[in-house]
């Protein structure tokens, strides 16, 4: 039994498909990255798995039960950006996810209860390297430690399913080098099942077990909107070759050059 | 030579430039009080500085004859009791209904078109109303002040609530939280420092209502004196009047400024509220 089952969904706006006929199953502990073209829907595909968009048509599950249409503590999420609270310094930013959990009134822990959050906030900020940070405010931080913050805040709920829209995006190379290596000790030590949202084919490529291409097969120059992507490649990541990165490199082109892009 | 737009001036040389202004009108006033006291003695537009120094100590420092009260500090008390009380009123008001029209969609619907209908009235146009209703006493100057500046204060915040990133607050729902406590723990922490901003935006606007009101119907205040001595041409009373009511806005905005500083550093570094 697989633990997300992805059943015939599209996704249609006004006058444009974005997605069409997706069906997928994952099982847990999977690692899946997405990559493809802007506009293809990448992002609209995981703001479904969050619950913020809604498929107009076909299903999601998730351990068999179908996506609540709004955000819970089951799918966890780090952005781009703004994916930390500017307001809280970076051990508050971990602390209020036990303040959420357990002051349901005010939102706010104190005495033991608050010594006993802060503790565990610490050991999180240890485990992502931010323990030098913790009276920090997020716009103290660098870009990539405001990511590692936010990995740490997603973690700190122990959500079934972590997503990553594009979090390595705006951060240099050598920086992403080191948080893919945090992602992946994350993912080797919980077994998260994990969804990264990538425009980059070889971040995509090398990262997690499982790649998904979201692409457009069809496409009418007289209307460019009138089909929407799907998913075109599924190939578990590991066991791939030079010449098939080539070969998805250049269909993308393709369509990049067909979108005009 | 560099471009004009590259010169920056050091630190005294900015202050220098800043303070520059105020010497040349304090110098115009001086020459042209003097010219006009040379030809007319009695004149009573332009008084000398020796003048004011009468007028200030009889106002400040001695109780009057008629009723032996302290008229200067009577007034001072007076007026910031209103103003305070007004502005207390709308900033309270103005958070709870801008923090919950701008968190909640179904509030902004229900309360954002009549806010901005309510904005559009011109308040002087209904004190009046605010006379009949009220009377003449504390209460409708105060609620001239609040009925002014609350929607300004309320439309502000609603909009700033509605400009925080949508990805903070899916984030907080993320992680578990409720309506109840997005709104408390990541919304209106964040638009706390933006009500002192609008707050010290609206203090203008809350002296003009205050000393129009004043000027209409009181016993005492700030304004109430000013319109009062005009009859007797008293510009010794009536410029110092005006410089203590600039003193004392420049000071509370100076101590809103500070207390946000205080109280939300992340705000002031973010690049929110430079002014």
């Amino acid at each position: 039994m697989s633990f997300i089952d992805v059943s015939n969904v599209w996704l249609r706006y006004d006058d444009a498909v974005v997605l069409e006929r997706l069906n997928a199953r994952v099982a847990q502990g999977e690692f899946i990255t997405i990559v493809g073209t802007s506009g293809c829907g990448k992002t609209s595909f995981l703001r479904m798995l969050l619950g913020v968009e809604q498929p107009s048509k076909g299903d999601i599950r998730i351990d068999g039960a179908p996506l609540r249409d709004e955000p819970d503590a089951d799918r966890g999420i780090v952005f781009q950006r703004y994916s930390v609270f500017p307001h809280l310094t970076a051990l508050e930013n971990l602390l209020v996810v036990r303040e959420l959990e357990q002051a349901p009134l005010l939102g706010r822990l104190f005495g033991k209860a608050r010594a006993a959050a802060q503790e565990e906030a610490r050991a999180m900020l240890r485990k992502v390297g931010l323990e030098h940070a913790a009276e920090r405010y997020p716009h103290q931080l660098s870009g990539g430690m405001q990511q590692r913050l936010a990995i740490a805040q997603a973690l700190l709920k122990r959500p079934k399913v972590l997503l990553l829209d594009e979090p390595f995006g705006a951060l240099d190379p050598g920086i992403r080098a080191d948080m893919h290596e945090l992602i992946l000790d994350i993912w080797r030590d919980t077994r998260l099942n994990i969804f990264m949202v990538t425009h980059d084919l070889r971040e995509g490529f090398y990262l997690g077990t499982r790649l998904w291409v979201f692409d457009k097969v069809r496409n009418d120059p007289q209307a460019p909107n009138a089909y929407g992507s799907h998913i075109t490649y599924d190939i578990p990541v590991g066991q791939t070759e030079h010449s098939l990165y080539k070969r998805i490199d250049r269909d993308l082109t393709v369509t990049r050059q067909a979108q005009g892009l | 030579m560099k471009r004009i737009i590259n010169i920056k001036p050091d630190h005294t040389t900015r202050f220098l430039l800043g303070a520059l202004p105020f010497v040349v009108l304090l110098l115009v006033y001086l020459f042209a009080s003097d010219a006009r006291l040379a030809l007319n003695p009695d004149d009573k537009l332009m008084p000398a500085f020796s003048d004011f120094g009468a007028a200030i100590q009889r106002m400040v420092f001695e109780p009057s004859a008629r009723t032996g009260e302290y008229l200067f500090w009577g007034d001072t008390w007076a007026s910031l009791q209103r103003l305070f009380l007004g502005v207390g009123v709308s900033a309270l008001v103005g958070l709870l209904v801008g923090l919950f029209n701008g968190a909640v969609p179904l509030a902004r619907a229900h309360l954002a078109p009549i806010v901005t209908v309510w904005s559009l009235i011109p308040p002087m146009a209904i004190l009046p109303i605010l006379f009949i209703i009220f009377g003449l006493g504390e209460l409708s100057k105060v609620m001239l002040i609040a009925l002014g500046i609350t929607p300004f204060i309320i439309r502000d915040l609603q909009n700033k609530a509605l400009e925080l990133p949508a990805e903070q607050l899916i984030k907080a729902q993320t992680l578990g939280a409720s309506s109840w406590q997005v709104i408390m723990r990541v919304v209106l922490p964040q638009i706390m420092p933006r009500l002192i901003e609008a707050v010290r935006l609206s203090l203008g606007a809350a002296w003009l209502f205050l000393i129009a009101a004043e000027a209409i119907a009181a016993q005492d205040g700030l304004g109430y004196r000013i319109f009062l001595v005009r009859r007797y041409l008293d510009m010794d009373v009536i410029l110092p009047y005006v410089a203590w009511i600039t003193l004392l806005a420049f000071l509370t905005d100076w101590l809103l400024r500070r207390l946000s500083l205080a109280f939300y550093p992340w705000f002031h570094s973010n690049g929110g509220g430079r002014t």
